[in-house]
């Protein structure tokens, strides 16, 4: 048999587990629940700001999106290998012809096929609420567009580090803090502590040269600002001020979401190849 | 010799600890070997370098004539670890299927399989649901897909009852007989007594002792223990005359070889104020016991 046949029964399997794992479905669930109220409360405000409803759920839409995709990625991949070791299923499957990288790509491939079915049940209801009320625009459908595709990027580039957290701590329990805190650190503690740094610094040379690079930096951020720059009419605030004033074009804010994902990659199989079963 | 395994002068180590030294080892196709040892002996180990885990510090394995891990390796191998939990929210016929596709096998063998290990009725329901034995059952299953060359069971009866046990051993038969090397281990002689050609000894990493069973009891030269108990108040004289110690007043405990039994015992008979004789043959734990504790006398 080939290599593409068992990395696909790979995925299969690990399918079958994050559908029978309630923290996947919860968190599915409550994605599609934060992008309905999303859509319903920019519906309301339709006629109020000259943005129309489909571009500001788009807008409201990436700020949530950077809590919950990251999140989602993780809780589904945290377990993918700490737990094969202490279930010892580990030394089962590396004695087939299975390879390292083979289960690698396989557990990766599936695991982001349930992370972008979250995002895809989650965004096409919410689109759906939107058409239904006639807030649909052509520039909306492109933002949205943009923002499904780029969540299933930042999507990938979280399972990636949450299976190498996996790969790289033996034991499920520790496995699952590491990719609490390292939630904590991309998505809330990154934002914080660059915030308070500007502050600080007030108007210097760390302000306009340093700063938008170290934001850009973070996957999150980069995520969100390559959304928010490409939507001009949406409203913005706090650290995302730097969409208006950003010093290189909007598309090559996406470069470091791409550059992530293939370290993330590279970080998990280098990982996964020293493991000892 | 058609070696399928073969392991020569065997050293793993880990950082300061060596836990295989100088282990040389060989099964054939169409062998069973019972790989004895106590806990940390080194037997579990000894798998990990087989399937190509560990790197040896010295020495070499080969299975199927290549490295360990190799692909031509990896095919001809079947593992089945010491404590395997499938994840709970699987069933079992997913759980076989998804490794019948991992080496290749049709999925259709996999339902026929599953009937042939006992677990049929229950294959469609969690394994979280299953019993300790059911779950063994699957593991043995998920180690006979396919036609593996060399097979490597790690305690694979534990947590399986007596009777569960004998199906299992019958089939390895069938699996041996179709010209596979079996190699399983186990904490003690009795229970591989009659189920496999050839037994390995380890105790702390080192080949202590290798053979059939009847080899090894004959080298380890056992001595039969004779228990004389004397009637009242003749313990002292009857010990000044035949020796031996003196156990719990009214006892004294000989030993002599084995062939010499007879011998004793009609010597012993035929004594005044004797009460009672028993007599206690070594058995196979002796000579587990002999074998693996050699190492800590020397």
């Amino acid at each position: 048999m080939s290599a593409a046949s068992r990395i696909l029964a790979t995925s299969g399997q690990e399918i079958r587990i994050a559908r029978r794992n309630r923290w996947a479905l919860l968190s599915t669930l409550l994605l599609t629940l934060f992008a309905l109220s999303l859509a319903l409360f920019a519906a309301g405000q339709a006629g109020q700001v000259k943005a129309d409803t489909l571009t500001l759920t788009a807008a409201s839409l990436a700020t949530l999106s950077v809590y919950l995709i990251p999140l989602i990625a993780l809780l589904v991949s945290y377990d993918a290998f700490a737990g094969e070791v202490e279930r010892g299923t580990l030394a089962l499957t590396l004695a087939t012809p299975l390879g390292r990288g083979e289960m690698f790509a396989g557990k990766f491939l599936g695991q982001a096929a349930v992370v972008g079915l979250a995002i895809l049940i989650a965004f096409a209801s919410a689109a759906t609420v939107v058409a239904a009320t006639g807030g649909l625009t052509a520039a909306g459908a492109i933002a949205w567009l943009r923002l499904g595709l780029t969540s299933l990027v930042l999507g990938g580039v979280f399972v990636g580090l949450g299976l190498a957290i996996s790969a790289a701590t033996p034991r499920t329990g520790t496995a699952a803090a590491f990719a609490v805190g390292l939630w904590l650190v991309f998505v809330v503690l990154y934002d914080i502590a660059l915030l308070g740094a500007v502050i600080a610094a007030g108007e210097s040379t760390f302000t306009t040269h340093v700063f938008p690079w170290l934001v850009l930096a973070n996957p999150a951020d980069s995520f969100r600002l390559y959304n928010l720059v490409s939507l001009d009419t949406a409203p913005v605030a706090g650290i995302d001020g730097l969409a208006r004033t950003l010093p290189i074009p909007p598309a090559a804010t996406l470069v470091p979401l791409f550059l992530w994902v293939t370290a993330a990659l590279a970080a998990g199989i280098a990982l996964v190849r020293r493991l000892t079963p | 010799m058609n070696a399928v395994l073969h392991a020569e002068d065997l050293t793993i180590r880990f950082g300061g600890f060596t836990a295989l030294d100088g282990l040389t080892l060989s099964v054939a196709a169409g062998e069973k070997l019972a790989l004895l040892g106590h806990n940390g002996a080194g037997k579990s180990t000894f798998f990990r370098a087989v399937l190509g885990f560990l790197s040896p510090a010295s020495g070499k394995v080969t299975v199927a004539g290549r490295m360990p891990g190799s692909s031509t390796a990896r095919r001809a191998v079947s593992y089945l670890p010491e404590s395997v939990a499938f994840h709970r929210a699987l069933t079992g016929l997913e759980i076989l299927t998804h490794f019948a596709r991992l080496k290749g096998e049709p999925v259709a063998a996999v339902m026929p399989l599953l009937e042939r290990v006992g677990v049929a009725h229950a294959a469609r329901r969690p394994v979280g649901t299953w019993s300790k034995g059911m779950r063994q059952r699957l593991g043995l299953a998920q180690a006979l897909l396919g036609t593996p060359s060399l097979l490597l069971l790690d305690e694979p009866t534990s947590g399986l009852d007596p009777v569960s046990r004998g199906e299992f051993y019958a089939l390895i038969d069938t699996v041996a007989a179709r010209g596979a090397a079996v190699v399983l281990s186990s904490h003690g002689l009795e229970e591989v007594e009659s189920r496999t050609d050839r037994v390995a000894i380890l105790s702390r990493g080192h080949l202590v002792a290798e053979g059939t069973l009847p080899e090894l009891a004959d080298r380890a030269a056992l001595k039969a223990q004779i228990r004389v108990t004397a009637r009242p108040d003749d313990a002292d004289t009857l010990h000044a005359r035949i020796g031996g110690t003196r156990i719990n007043g009214a006892s004294v405990e000989l030993s002599c070889d084995v062939p010499g039994k007879f011998d004793l015992l009609r010597r012993l008979a035929n004594e005044e104020g004797v009460h009672d004789i028993d007599l206690q043959l070594p058995g196979l734990d002796d000579v587990y016991r002999h074998y693996s504790h050699l190492e800590d006398r020397t």
